[in-house]
């Protein structure tokens, strides 16, 4: 460990979890790198494409921006958290609305979406596309991946 | 799950991983003892480097070794699709923003990153080519070592690096009674791919393993092996599924540098570009086209003279052949009496420009499309009808003497038309456009897979294409499964290790459906025929007694399924089929461009927008593609492939556009001031339509598509924002200060 490291301990997908990080280590980074959860992605790496949305104490976070050392004592969600062993009806809608295409944006729409219907569970497709709006698709996927949450928000998968 | 008919649309394989974070990209491919990279450039598109101070660098903890072009074998060793001319690393000079000049190793990448920002390099800012105007002023500095040049080139002493005439007819002669002269102007745009560029490499065997995001991992193979003086057998290439290429991850970039960097290490590297990186990497080819055209009073189209500039950047990568392959159909879907086209590619000291979705087709489409619908105007024909007087019905020529038009064009702009309400009334503030675009696919290439059938009947299908979001793994299995009645499920397909999957040429040019696809349709069949004959003698009756349907075999009425027809087959030691599918298209050495193309992609948009006069900014009502894809083996792929390239289309129309300042820096560098699409963008209403005539040379009649839905959109809109407003615009993209400055009398918005 480098002098300048420092322990944290946080909740990662409901696992306790301690790593030394250096001061300027991203939450990103140490997700992947340290704890080896690949899922997120990085692409911009300030703040501007969602690839790498992870849920932080509850709100969806850009996690390219949150530094490490800042979420000792934190609850975090990514997207290996999300689903659990099985799939969530909304990750089942990305699959049956054609939503995903190349998915390198995927893991960071479905956490993002995930925390979106959390806080407005019966969105209108305008709620649900201003909510995702910092979640970049180069494939262009958008109304589709808008019709995938539309079809689950408010439970209207059971229908 | 069963059943994957051609037709169905059966959910994307690899979705699952794609959707729970299980999908690994190569930046998420853990490589043991992995150094990291950091590339160093230089704040200037063209300078002369002195000096490279490196010590700095290396003292910094963590940090292996700096490498410049004195590590590397002098001359340095150059690569490129078209011409070697690209160095592995700067030498000497760098010739565009962002040129790499020297690579930090380092055990980490913030120590490759520190020691990155550590490195002093002294050099001198040099008088650069950054315009079109730029490259063909004689006065200009020569991008190119003309010592580069093969042969007597007598362009070696301009930045014309290429020059292609082309033409039938005699255009001086031809009479019209319209003529309309415009230029157009088709900004620098970047693929921003989600995923970027991500290399890595590692000695081994006697050779070197490289892992990159690229599309074409079998160009990348040969490339390494004659830069590395290897066999191709020692020169192995892991290529996990792209997140997005879009043609910027088709050609082999900074791979040639990592490879050598891990061989002179003996140890492996990995580089991922930071996003602002790749904007540097790659870019879509700038364009002004003058065009002259002439039209009949009836609306014929009747000459087209062209003067039709490209700008290709720093190296030419495979611009030549974006540029000469679009150019070449001068009118696009249209018949013309006579054509003058004289085309140049020039270099400038810019990131070189590569494939990118369109090939070089939307550039031309703005023009010819624009000059339709100016035409449309002046003689007060319907811009529909101006457009199905001139198409060329199917089986008419577009160039003389070259493939014919293999499709029903003129249904899919009615469908268009339809769709998107031509002819209704519109609101005050609205307007309609429609265009049509042609691109030429592929003419030569190859692709081959293997197909094994296991003992239990389940399959592997062992295929070179990449699925880079096109869902080519889908397209694939479904061909399998349609073919030898084997559930998808039960087929697996490996891909992305040219150590184990045989050559295919390239994931590009919408190619894949047809030659892969044939080739998987070719192994079926192969596949078949092993399984009658060996039944035949297992069995003891000739082959024509053993009748194969999907999923089974049948001998004078006894049906077997075909686990049962393996397992007699083998007997007691299992045993597999396995055969090889190949699919070739040879070319021509006497056509222009290597060979016609295999088919013609071609697609029609139609928009509808709502303009705001305040302030030129506009509402996209209805955005409608139709593509002519012969057969859709997958329709819901297929329109999803063609909405994305619709979205992608809109990108380049209302808001991308690389700016340069004078010191040739590329100035909105990186997602914050650089915007494509978001949701927020998205047409009120947006559809996609697919014209099937099973009229294609792939399976059921597929031809390629996926490119087609942003050929046409900028010429569409920018027709319906002239209908709305009354202006004219000629340079995209179509943001609203430039609408708004239309509207009030700026230099744009009126027609000669
Ligand atoms: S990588 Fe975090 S927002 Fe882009
Ligand atoms: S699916 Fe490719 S970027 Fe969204």
């Amino acid at each position: 460990m480098s002098p300048t490291e420092s322990a944290i301990t946080l909740t990662v997908n409901g696992a306790r979890r301690t790593v030394r990080v250096s001061p300027s280590t991203t939450l990103l980074e140490m997700v992947r790198t340290r704890l080896e959860l690949t899922g997120s992605k990085e692409c911009c790496a300030e703040g501007e494409c969602g690839a790498c949305t992870m849920i932080l104490d509850g709100e969806p976070v850009n996690s390219c921006l949150v530094l490490a050392v800042e979420t000792d004592g934190s609850e975090v969600t990514t997207i290996e958290g999300i689903g659990g062993a099985g799939m969530t009806p909304l990750q089942e809608s990305f699959l049956t609305a054609g939503a995903i295409q190349c998915g390198f944006c995927i893991p960071g729409m479905v956490v993002a979406a995930t925390a979106l219907l959390e806080r407005i569970p019966r969105p209108t497709e305008s709620e649900v596309r201003e909510g995702l709006s910092g979640n970049l698709c180069r494939c262009g996927g958008y109304s589709r991946i808008s019709a995938a949450v539309m079809a689950v928000a408010g439970g209207n998968a059971a229908t | 799950m069963t059943g994957a008919g051609l037709g169905l649309s059966t959910p994307r394989v690899g979705g699952t991983d794609r959707v729970t974070g299980a999908q690994r990209f190569a930046a998420d491919i853990a490589i043991e003892d992995v150094l990291h990279i950091a590339l160093v450039h230089l704040d200037c598109g063209h300078a002369a480097i002195e000096e490279i101070h490196t010590s700095a660098a290396t003292g910094i903890e963590g940090v292996v070794r700096v490498f410049t072009a004195e590590d590397f074998p002098n001359p340095v060793p150059r690569f490129g699709p078209r011409f070697a001319d690209r160095p592995v690393i700067a030498t000497g000079e760098t010739k565009y923003h962002g040129e790499p000049l020297a690579a930090v190793v380092a055990v980490s990448k913030e120590a490759a990153a520190d020691g990155a920002a550590a490195v002093r390099v002294e050099y001198k800012e040099l008088p650069g080519v950054y315009s079109i105007d730029d490259a063909l002023d004689p006065d200009s500095p020569l991008v190119m070592d003309p010592g580069l040049r093969t042969g007597d080139d007598p362009l070696a002493d301009s930045n014309v690096r290429q020059r292609w005439d082309w033409g039938w007819g005699d255009v001086d002669s031809t009479e019209a009674e319209l003529v309309i002269d415009e230029i157009y102007t088709f900004p620098m745009v970047t693929h921003f791919s989600i995923e970027p560029h991500t290399f890595a490499a590692a000695p081994e065997g006697g050779g070197v393993t490289v892992w990159s995001s690229i599309q074409h991992p079998y160009f990348l193979q040969g490339t390494l092996a004659s830069l590395l003086d290897l066999p191709i057998s020692k020169v192995r290439v892991h290529a996990p599924d792209p997140g997005g290429g879009f043609g910027g991850k088709g050609f082999p970039k900074y791979e040639p540098l990592v490879a050598m960097i891990a061989l002179e290490l003996g140890r492996p590297v990995r580089l991922v570009l930071t996003l602002e990186e790749t904007f540097q990497a790659v870019r879509r080819t700038n364009a002004r086209l003058q065009l002259r055209t002439g039209f009949a009073r009836d609306g014929r189209l009747v000459f087209i003279d062209a003067i039709e500039d490209f700008m290709m950047g720093a190296y030419a990568d495979i611009a030549p052949r974006v540029i000469s392959k679009s150019s070449y159909f001068a009118a696009g879907p249209y018949k013309v009496e006579s054509v003058r086209a004289v085309v140049r590619g020039l270099m400038s000291h810019t990131t070189p420009s590569t494939a990118f979705r369109g090939f070089g087709a939307p550039q031309m489409t703005w023009a010819i499309e624009s000059q339709m619908d100016a035409a449309a105007r002046a003689l007060t024909i319907d811009p529909v009808e101006i457009r199905l007087l001139n198409l060329a019905g199917p089986g008419e020529e577009i160039v003389p003497g070259d493939r014919p038009a293999d499709g029903d064009w003129r249904q899919a702009l009615n469908i268009a038309a339809e769709r998107v309400g031509w002819g209704e009334p519109l609101l005050p503030g609205h307007g309609r456009g429609i265009s049509v675009g042609l691109k030429a696919s592929a003419t030569a290439g190859a692709s081959y897979c293997i197909l094994r059938i296991l003992h239990d009947g389940s399959v592997s299908l062992i295929a070179g294409t990449s699925d880079m979001g096109q869902g080519a793994r889908t397209i694939l299995s479904q061909l399998v499964s349609e073919n030898l009645g084997v559930p998808m499920e039960r087929v697996t397909l490996v891909m992305g290790d040219t150590a184990v999957v045989p050559f295919d040429y390239s994931t590009s040019a919408s190619r894949s459906t047809v030659f892969m696809g044939s080739a998987v349709v070719d192994a079926c069949q192969k596949a078949i025929a092993e399984l009658r004959g060996k039944t035949a003698v297992q069995h003891k009756v000739s082959v024509e007694d053993v009748v194969f349907t999907p999923g089974q075999i049948s001998i004078d009425g006894a049906v077997y399924t075909l686990p049962e027809v393996l397992n007699d087959v083998f007997g007691a030691v299992p045993g597999e089929i396995i055969v090889t599918g190949s699919q070739r298209g040879e070319g021509d050495a006497n056509h222009p461009l290597g060979g016609p193309a295999s088919f013609y992609e071609v697609s029609c948009t139609a928009s509808e927008v709502w303009v705001d006069f305040e302030t030129g900014d506009f509402e996209l009502v209805k955005h409608i593609t139709v593509a002519d894809v012969g057969k859709a083996i997958n329709p819901q792929h297929v329109e999803m492939q063609d909405e994305g390239a619709a979205v992608m289309g809109l990108g380049h129309t209302l808001m991308e556009h690389l700016i340069l300042d004078e010191h040739g820096r590329i100035v909105n560098l990186g997602a914050l001031d650089y915007r494509i699409p978001t949701f927020k963008d998205m047409p009120a209403t947006m559809e996609s339509v697919l014209v099937e005539n099973g009229d294609g040379p792939g399976p059921g009649g597929a031809k390629g598509s996926g490119e087609g839905g942003l050929l046409a959109t900028s010429p569409a809109i920018a027709a319906a924002l002239s209908q709305a407003t009354g202006v004219v615009i000629k340079d995209l993209p179509l943001t609203p200060e430039r609408v708004w400055e239309a509207m009030h009398g700026g230099d744009e918005g009126h027609e000669q």
